[in-house]
């Protein structure tokens, strides 16, 4: 391999690697649509949302940036009906964080990293509590949002063994690549 | 794709994040701004999405009538069991009822007995609650055409609700069972044994003046009794409950928080009424 240049990158390569930059965003968005169906659980849509979003922010930051956690807000917002912007919002400060923790959170064991999203998701609700507190002018319901934190936190588990999977397939083609 | 130098590119990505931050403040406040345009963003979202939903929902739905079929496979069967023991039981009814039938026929023949002329009844809307001297009394609408007279008997469409107390052109008081100034004369069905249904303006009524040595039994059956001549006998009222004070109240069939119609009943009784009442011309003929 030594001292020849990489081969250029032909159009299926490219394709390939367009498909598994973007694949995250698809999935991340296809599981919302999926849980906001009428027959699936849509008050469980912030708590897939939130939990995609952390995981890909912590394990593949490059395919999770600031303007696609950015559209998986707005999404969300759209699909439920939170007042508008509380979701963009909650989202970016989530990536933001989980990426500035990221070096620590990827070395860590899954038990302790899913501690640590339960604190970002006790955040998270408490954070839209206040915002949907604010834009209302009104003091909504604590226990929605102690089912949000609970929902978040009990979802983590399956959407992250999901997610591993699809990560280390991927990390696999990669290594192939 | 643009080439930028490192540097710029890394104060770009720098930036990025408080950028949208504060887009999703600008959204914040353009959601509340401009709601149509968020409802228009929502409709035109579930508009694309809804095939999808349509789709999902399919093979959701089968699965869920799939698991409700044998749901109800399961219940079936004992559902089966209940149903023909309860054939059973309401077949020995039938048969005690018919040699009830008959028997009551045989009686009646030896003895001439006339049965009652059927009670004639208006029926009237409640339009208020409460009002008047009374805590618990109700005024009804009555139509002008339809003449009431104090006294009449009211009934829900379950039990006994009240009397009627005072009488307009148009409308008309009920006094209910529960108020403290009601009293009724009542039988209790098992014993027959008489006695005093007196309203607390609480749920239920309690019992009094029950005879000696008989007291009243806990789930029996209490009926109007005609003493006094102002109830026809026989009116259901309610069944007795010893309440954890120890005294016996009447859980009442009818459902007095919730009165909308009620019959006004005139089977031409005047018992004891108040005195403005007995110098006051009969409206109808007495039976």
């Amino acid at each position: 391999m030594k001292g020849r240049p990489q081969p250029p990158m032909g159009l299926l390569r490219r394709l390939d690697a367009i498909a598994r930059a973007a694949f995250p965003a698809v999935t991340t968005a296809l599981l919302m649509v999926l849980t906001s169906t009428p027959v699936g659980l849509p008050s469980a849509l912030p708590a897939v949302a939130l939990g995609c979003v952390f995981f890909w922010s912590v394990f593949r930051p490059a395919a999770m940036s600031p303007p696609v956690c950015f559209g998986m807000g707005l999404l969300q917002d759209l699909l439920g009906f939170a007042p508008l912007g509380t979701g963009i919002l909650t989202l970016l400060l989530v990536h933001g964080l989980a990426l500035r923790f990221r070096r620590f959170l990827v070395r860590q064991s899954f038990l302790v990293v899913w501690l640590i999203f339960s604190g970002f998701a006790a955040g998270t609700a408490a954070l839209g509590f206040v915002l949907v507190t604010v834009l209302n002018l009104r003091l909504p319901p604590v226990a929605p949002a102690l089912v949000q934190f609970a929902l978040s936190a009990g979802f983590y588990p399956a959407i992250a063994a999901l997610l591993t999977r699809l990560h280390r397939a991927m990390r696999r083609a990669e290594d192939l690549a | 794709m643009i080439r930028l130098s490192i540097p710029l590119r890394q104060a770009l990505s720098r930036l990025t994040m408080p950028v949208l931050i504060a887009a999703a403040f600008g959204t914040m406040l353009l959601g509340k701004a401009d709601t149509v345009l968020v409802e228009r963003g929502r409709m035109a979202l579930a508009d694309t999405l809804a095939p999808i939903y349509a789709v999902v929902a399919e093979p959701m739905g089968a699965l869920r009538d799939a698991v409700q079929d044998l749901r109800y496979l399961a219940s079936m069967r004992a559902e089966n069991l209940r149903l023909r023991e309860e054939n059973e039981r309401l077949h020995r009814w039938q048969a005690a009822a018919l040699a009830m039938e008959a028997e009551n026929g045989l009686l009646r023949r030896q003895l001439h007995y006339m049965p009652e002329a059927q009670a004639s009844f208006h029926t009237a809307r409640v339009v208020a609650d409460a009002g008047g001297t009374y805590a618990r009394a109700v005024l009804l609408s009555v139509n002008p055409g339809v003449s009431l007279r104090k006294g009449q008997v009211a009934l829900d469409e379950r039990g006994l609700a009240g009397r009627v107390t005072e009488v307009g052109n148009r409308s008309a008081r009920v006094l209910l069972v529960t108020d403290m100034n009601s009293r009724i004369p009542v039988v209790l069905e098992g014993s027959r044994s008489r006695a005093m249904l007196a309203g607390t303006n609480g749920q239920r009524p309690r019992l009094q003046h029950w005879p000696e040595g008989q007291p009243p039994q806990n789930g029996e059956r209490v009926v109007t009794s005609a003493e006094a001549g102002v109830f026809p006998a026989g009116l259901p009222v309610g069944v007795v409950r010893w309440s954890e004070g120890g005294a016996p109240e009447v859980e009442l069939y009818a459902r007095l928080d919730k009165l909308d119609l009620l019959r006004i009943f005139d089977f031409g009784l005047t018992g004891i009424l108040p005195p403005e009442a007995v110098a006051r011309p009969e409206p109808r003929p007495r039976r």
